[in-house]
């Protein structure tokens, strides 16, 4: 693609694109650095001369041993996983039949349904937290998992519905008339004939789904209160952070292995991540 | 014979079977009506009743645990001469405008950079994404930690390449904070749109280039008149979605700074978060978050009209 000398590959290919990966993939490293480092070489500071940034001499597992044990950390870890596979589940249902509906029924005021999800789909968490706030305090699910499961489909159905229209409209109507003509209800068409030819989709979706539930903040910052209840996000947060001092090798212990589940996902399926991210964005 | 007369005795024996809502649901509007329930009552109770409520809350007094009565507009009013809200207004305004801008441009180069062919390339992309999978509150631990004034590896290697002499405060000096804040939220968005814009790039035809190639375009005049008009269009969605999320951001403010020193982060979502949360005035922080609505409506009405331009040209 580059023409000319050797060098002009370089200068325009291989040193902008190894900084670019640096830059991108340095703080990871940074996290693993920092969790297996003992205290003592943790708080020596830059100006030091025997600071040694880049790998530590006395690597130690304390750090996620004192995690594990110490902290509310697998309790968290299981909270997360509980909030983000029941949340996701429910999403794909709600969004596979609004998929559906949309892309294949004719109805009166369909269009104008459709705009309105696409509309919920842009609003942000931070524009409805207070209230959302008071209305699940009035629900009495103040501090539940399900203050969680019921408020992250808002963001998910919107973007599972969208996704899954996509793939919907991409299969050909004549499928489903064969089947109707074989006697098939039109349920049974759309569970047993275009359900399954979506399953791509569905994977994408639900994988990407499951990521930003798994990621998200302000909802489980704001609407669980009890360390018991909170999510990875929430708890490395608030209960490592004790007052102004930070346990800086817990917290990057914390953060690392807080990753390790959607990073697991993502490796497995990367192909369908990135389906479902460049879908969301198609117009 | 044998084959029919099965089907024609199946039919006959499922026909009658059918029930009064298989039999409704058979009718599309119906079948819809059934379909949609369950989002529209989750959206509806979760997304709308919120709004309604949220618009409620930002008229009253509310505190929390006591509702509140009817108060007009003194919320907004109050706001208005709200010094530290007029702060949070510009440092979401400059926030989002250098974030995107950056993110964009840099996002852009990234993507036309995984265009190319070279050994490693899947392995490449996936890794680059990184920053945007990983929880974004945990990946902003290890910035904050970068940042440190005193154990900072930023500072130790700009001081070893002599590019400074004394400690740079990265999150402590209100001039720097929000440039950090900023650098943070860079490098969580870049991914996003370097993948999205090489979704795009890998839809426009090859040969396109090639012709433009051979009727002697340089690259850069191949690029600025074959390939962005062509990736415009996605690169407009991105650009929405990304200032969307880029204006509504809390996490990484909340990590980082808190919104402070002296207010140099804060942003809308964290002054609504510090006023209706932190200090439990429900009304005035429902206020603070309403007052984003009316900004979201115009980017999103403004990028729609461009959206819709570019797609009709």
């Amino acid at each position: 693609m580059i023409e000319g000398a050797k060098w002009r590959r370089w200068v325009y290919f291989y040193v902008p694109l190894g900084l670019f990966i640096f830059w991108l993939l340095f703080p990871f490293y940074w996290m693993l650095v920092t969790s297996v480092r003992p205290d003592r070489e943790l708080y020596r500071p830059w100006m030091a001369p025997n600071y040694a940034p880049f790998w530590t001499a006395h690597p130690t597992l304390v750090h996620v041993t004192d995690l594990l044990t110490q902290t509310l950390f697998i309790r968290w870890m299981a909270n997360t996983l509980f909030i983000a596979i029941v949340s996701t589940l429910i999403s794909l249902f709600c969004g596979l039949l609004a998929g559906y509906a949309l892309s294949r029924l004719k109805f009166p005021g369909g269009g104008a349904l459709g705009t309105g999800i696409f509309i919920t789909y842009l609003v942000p968490q931070t524009l409805l937290f207070i209230p959302l706030a008071n209305i699940i305090r009035n629900f009495n699910l103040g501090d539940t998992p399900w203050a969680l499961i019921l408020t992250y489909p808002t963001f998910l159905i919107p973007f599972c519905t969208w996704l899954l229209m996509g793939y919907f409209k991409a299969i050909p109507r004549e499928l489903e008339e064969c089947a109707r003509i074989d006697g098939a209800t039109r349920w049974k068409a759309m569970l047993y004939i275009i359900f399954p030819i979506a399953v791509p989709g569905i994977l994408s979706a639900g994988i990407f789904a499951f990521t930003l539930s798994w990621n998200e903040f302000i909802y489980a910052l704001v609407f669980l209160s009890s360390a018991e209840q909170k999510t990875v996000s929430v708890g490395v947060t608030s209960e490592l952070v004790r007052g102004d001092v930070f346990y800086w090798g817990q917290l990057m212990a914390g953060a690392l292995l807080g990753s390790v589940p959607v990073a697991f996902i993502y490796s497995f399926f990367v192909e369908h991540y990135v389906a479902g991210l460049t879908g969301s964005v198609k117009g | 014979m044998a084959v029919s007369d099965v089907i024609s005795q199946r039919a006959y024996v499922a026909a009658p079977r059918r029930s009064a809502a298989t039999r409704l649901l058979e009718d599309e509007r119906w079948l819809a009506a059934a379909l949609l329930l369950p989002t529209v009552i989750l959206l509806g109770l979760f997304i709308a009743y919120p709004f309604a409520e949220g618009v409620w809350l930002s008229v009253t007094d509310a505190r929390v645990g006591i509702p509140g009565h009817f108060v007009g507009l003194a919320n907004f009013t109050a706001l208005l001469h709200d010094s530290i809200f007029r702060v949070a207004v510009w440092n979401t305004f400059v926030y989002t405008a250098v974030a995107t801008v950056f993110k964009l441009a840099l996002g852009l180069w990234l993507a036309l950079l995984l265009n190319r062919h070279f050994r490693g390339k899947a392995f490449t992309r996936a890794f680059v994404l990184l920053p945007f999978i990983i929880p974004t509150v945990l990946s902003t631990f290890a910035w904050k930690w970068m940042f440190d004034p005193t154990f900072s590896v930023i500072n130790w290697s700009l001081f070893q390449l002599g590019l400074i002499h004394s400690r740079i405060n990265w999150l402590g000096d209100p001039s720097l904070a929000l440039i950090s804040v900023i650098i943070v939220n860079v490098w969580r968005g870049v991914p996003f749109y370097a993948i999205s814009l090489l979704a795009g790039l890998q839809t426009i035809n090859p040969e396109l280039q090639e012709a433009a190639a051979i009727d002697g375009a340089r690259p850069w005049q191949r690029f600025w008149h074959v390939t962005w008009p062509l990736l415009l269009p996605v690169t407009m969605v991105v650009v929405l979605f990304s200032v969307i999320q880029t204006f509504a951001d809390f996490q990484l403010v909340y990590v980082l700074t808190g919104g402070g020193p002296a207010n140099a982060t804060q942003l809308f979502a964290t002054y609504a978060y510090q006023i209706g949360v932190g200090t439990g005035l429900l009304s005035e922080g429902a206020a603070v978050s309403l007052a984003m609505f009316p900004f979201l409506l115009i980017i999103v009405v403004v990028q729609l009209l461009y959206i819709r331009r570019v797609e009709v040209h």
